[in-house]
């Protein structure tokens, strides 16, 4: 099993010297719980939206942002102890990291790492930025997306929005 | 979940279409032969905006058909004023209607109502969204008038909010039509009309000037310039004069022009055309009834549509 500092090692390719110490130095290791690698740089906060942590919680997190990336150029990190994600967190993460890995570290080791799936539809995550949408109003009715190739649509009103899907992210 | 809803044009295809025309047509030449045919169907008609035409056309083919409606009355004097809920206002009519006709100010708010009744629920307008019986009324009258094959249409007005725009160009999709599209920059065509008109393959052409393609026309929708968009009403002004009609604007289109327009209009079609044989937009007003009842005489029978 690899460990779970985030190396970026999917060419095949242990990173440099120093981007692995400043990896060390800036993203600790987790004991149990979720890595999620290879974020678009400047995604982080976004992924943490998603996941419901704001810090007012006890949850041990530990963030990279812009840390060096082969793959990525620039990459953010994710590490948060004691927490595997649902498969609902990691279709909504898609959307923003579509080529995110998930990272599950038990005592210390990695024990899965797959790469996100972007899902055909998300449903109750996003709230529909179209002000005269139906969504929007009081009814009974839980936000539904289409995921496009490049943005995603909303099913009632159909809008679709490319860059600024994490602004549609409910906040919970 | 029935699938017999009419919620958008969108995923109607030609043989949808053509039923459903073919239909109003022999409705069209022989009403008397369904006269009676639905007697004691009841068709609940709830109209969250003021209506004229639609209202009064479903209405019309109803009880053209034997039927008769209930009529939620004005949202002032409805339960919507004490606050209930689209969901629960279609729920509680499920159960005196056997057909709902809804129009409401929200995008998709046919399509959410669709999902919480089993009886047929058709859209008759949802805010910008869509206004696929609209859509119907018009191809019928393209049909009757310039016929939907090598089609060479121009859509001019507020094509941004205008929701018998968008429904007409998808359905137009489905034909051998190029569809030319004339607005101000401000109202052109939602992005994401364009996007899915250029996934279906449509041939699909926008302008600023009904000038560049005006002579190639066999038909001109055109539709009103909403004042009420215009922060600016100078900007207005501007605008709008540049999207309006007479006689001699049409002195650079074909004799065999037809002038479609789906009411109401305020100045974007001089009167002097009224009588000439371009308008054909009196006529199109007037096919709603056959093409209603031709959708209503689907849609009850359990006929398929989307």
């Amino acid at each position: 099993m690899s460990d779970n500092h985030g190396h970026d090692d999917d060419h095949g390719h242990e990173p440099d010297h120093d981007h692995d110490q400043d990896h060390e130095l800036r993203v600790s290791k987790i004991r149990n719980g979720t890595v999620i690698d290879h974020v678009r740089g400047g995604q982080a906060l976004n992924v943490l939206a998603i996941l419901g942590i704001d810090g007012s919680q006890d949850e041990e997190v530990s963030v990279g942002i812009n840390v060096p990336s082969d793959r990525l150029a620039r990459k953010d990190i994710v590490k948060v102890e004691g927490r595997e994600l649902s498969q609902e967190e990691v279709d909504v993460l898609s959307l923003i990291a579509p080529d995110a890995t998930i990272n599950i570290v038990r005592e210390y080791d990695v024990t899965s790492k797959h790469r996100v799936e972007r899902p055909e539809e998300v449903e109750g995550v996003l709230t529909c930025p179209n002000a005269t949408c139906i969504t929007t109003e009081n009814e009974p009715v839980t936000s539904r997306f289409d995921v496009l190739e490049d943005g995603v649509r909303c099913s009632y009103c159909e809008t679709i929005v490319r860059d600024e899907i994490a602004d549609l992210i409910d906040s919970r | 979940m029935r699938h017999d809803h009419l919620i958008t044009s969108k995923h109607l295809t030609r043989e949808d279409i053509e039923a459903v025309l073919d239909r109003a047509a022999e409705i069209d030449a022989d009403p008397d032969a369904v006269a009676g045919k639905h007697e004691g169907t009841i068709l609940g008609l709830l109209f969250f905006e003021p209506s004229t035409r639609t209202k009064m056309s479903f209405e019309t083919a109803m009880k053209r058909l034997g039927g008769d409606v209930v009529d939620m009355g004005s949202v002032e004097s409805s339960s919507v004023k004490k606050g209930e809920t689209l969901a629960d206002t279609v729920r509680v009519i499920e159960g005196y209607a056997d057909a709902i006709v809804v129009r409401h100010p929200s995008q998709g708010s046919a399509k959410m109502a669709s999902e919480f009744v089993d009886v047929p629920l058709i859209n008759a307008g949802d805010g910008a969204g869509h206004h696929p019986t609209q859509t119907l009324l018009d191809l019928y009258t393209i049909r009757e008038n310039a016929g939907l094959d090598d089609l060479s249409i121009g859509i001019m007005g507020d094509l941004k909010y205008g929701r018998t725009v968008h429904s007409l160009a998808y359905a137009l999709s489905n034909f051998d039509a190029h569809q030319h599209f004339v607005s101000p920059e401000s109202l052109q065509l939602p992005r994401e009309v364009v996007y899915d008109l250029h996934q279906e393959g449509a041939s699909v052409r926008e302008h600023e000037s009904l000038e560049e393609v005006l002579a190639s026309l066999d038909v001109l929708y055109v539709t009103r310039i909403q004042r009420e968009r215009f922060p600016d009403e100078n900007e207005y002004q501007r605008i709008a004069g540049e999207y309006q009609i007479d006689l001699e604007t049409l002195e650079a289109a074909s004799d065999d022009l037809t002038v479609m327009h789906p009411l109401p209009r305020v100045d974007e079609i001089a009167p002097e055309i009224d009588d000439t044989d371009h308008a054909a937009y009196f006529e199109q007003a007037h096919n709603g009834v056959p093409v209603r009842m031709a959708l209503l005489d689907r849609l009850l029978e359990g006929g398929v549509s989307r």
